[in-house]
């Protein structure tokens, strides 16, 4: 529905683009600078940043898109928006900051439209034309903001698996797991894999799993635990699980939870004077190595 | 009226100091934040830590069978009063899932449909004292518990 204003409109607002790239540039930086919160950024990166997106815009224009299709359906200009706000998302900087660029764009073009136009039809005409094209840029900027910031989410998510569940030697022969926070099935497979792999490579014959810092023990807790010691005694090696505090121990009976095929202790000193017991009586050669190295 | 003896869920409410919040339950970061929700209603309820573990523990079971069965629901919970100053926790989980075929069943331990232990529903009941299940096939599950400060 390209009528005649339509095409006058937007050839105004694209020539204003081209030939007054630079003061509209350096009016969105400064605008966006006043209203602080994005000084993570940098000036330089901010106009590079900005630059993009003028251009991309003003090129999308030219496509002769709908207006309010332009940020949505033509690709540069889309990317130069997502980029804007995801950039901001990973600097921290707050939804509301981060929205408000865009709408200051909104302010800058306008004021220097009205620089430049002398006739009053016209500039009512840019003026709508411009509310459409970036209240399209401003949805899409929240909608990639969000998206930026679950990214980062997800990102921490996998890395705190992988930071909760060290495997660690805490004697010749005994490994230990530390657990903290829950144990679902994805921390479970984590730590499965740790541990088994850990104890090929030490030649391990006790391991322990620590529960001291796992709030609560339910049913799919346990199944998991019991899971994870069956694995290890396929390996041909023993596991204990430690930190069975009095209140787990009255939960897990109350559930009917039956562990009594595993070798439980309440505290990790507990599990590890039991182990040491273990290889003692099973392994004399590492204990007798043991008694050399400390001398 | 005893902990343990009693069966009727809809114990005395007293208006002072009653407090209730829902939490939604669709994904599994929801279950660790309404165990922790539940945690701190039982530490504000004066639970000891016997009392706060297992009442959270039960509240995990109900979450987590509304999530995997019942396809996500709500947990709702309330602090409850009755005569003597009595204070405790009700806890309402609610899903729109394909209910219950055989409750008795479900409440048998080592009764399981998925790949877990068994003793999910028979185990919580043990870990409260009054229980009450609510399901019919198709129109869902709904689960209220409730634990009294002992």
């Amino acid at each position: 529905m390209a009528t005649e204003d339509d095409l006058k409109v937007r050839d105004l607002l694209v020539r204003v683009l081209r030939e007054h790239d630079a003061e509209i540039l350096d009016l969105w930086v400064r605008a966006q600078s006043e209203r602080a919160a994005v000084t993570a950024l940098g000036e330089r990166e901010l106009r590079s940043e900005a630059a993009g997106v003028i251009a991309a815009l003003r090129e999308g224009l030219e496509t002769g898109l709908p207006v309010g299709d332009v940020v949505e359906r033509h690709a540069p200009a889309r990317e130069a928006v997502v980029r804007l706000s995801v950039r901001r998302a990973r600097a921290g900087v707050d939804p509301t900051a981060t929205a408000l660029a865009t709408l200051a764009l909104k302010d800058t073009l306008l004021d220097v439209l009205r620089e430049h136009t002398d006739e009053p039809g016209a500039l009512f005409s840019a003026a709508i034309t411009v509310n459409r094209l970036l209240d399209a840029a401003g949805a899409l900027t929240f909608a990639s903001y969000v998206e930026g910031r679950e990214e980062i989410i997800r990102t921490q998510h996998r890395q705190m698996l992988e930071l909760s569940t060290p495997v660690v030697r805490l004697w010749r022969g005994v490994l230990a797991v530390p657990l903290i926070g829950t144990l679902d099935s994805a921390r479970t497979q984590l730590v499965m894999n740790g541990l088994l792999e850990a104890i090929q490579a030490d030649e391990a014959p006790v391991a322990i799993i620590d529960i001291t810092g796992v709030p609560t023990v339910d049913t799919v807790v346990a199944h998991h635990l019991l899971q994870t010691v069956t694995a290890v005694r396929l390996m041909g090696a023993e596991c204990f699980i430690s930190g069975i505090r009095p209140a787990i121990a009255q939960t897990i009976t109350q559930l009917g939870i039956d562990l009594s095929t595993i070798t439980t202790r309440a505290t990790l000193a507990d599990a590890l004077a039991e182990a040491v017991r273990l290889l003692d009586a099973d392994f004399p050669d590492m204990a007798s190595e043991r008694v050399r190295s400390a001398l | 009226m005893r902990p343990g003896e009693a069966s009727a869920v809809d114990a005395p409410v007293s208006p002072v100091g009653f407090t209730e919040s829902t939490h939604p339950v669709r994904d599994e970061p929801d279950l660790l934040a309404t165990r922790h929700a539940v945690r701190s209603a039982a530490v504000a309820a004066g639970f000891d830590l016997v009392g706060q573990t297992m009442i959270v523990t039960a509240a995990s079971e109900l979450v987590r069978n509304a999530y995997i069965h019942g396809g996500g629901g709500t947990l709702t919970i309330s602090a409850i009063g009755a005569a003597h100053g009595r204070r405790g926790l009700r806890l309402t989980v609610a899903d729109s899932g394909p209910g219950i075929q055989d409750v008795e069943a479900a409440l048998t331990d080592g009764f399981s449909t998925g790949a877990g232990l068994g003793h999910g529903l028979g185990g919580t009941r043990r870990l409260v004292d009054e229980f009450a299940i609510d399901t019919e096939a198709g129109r869902g599950t709904t689960v209220t518990v409730v634990r009294w400060v002992t």
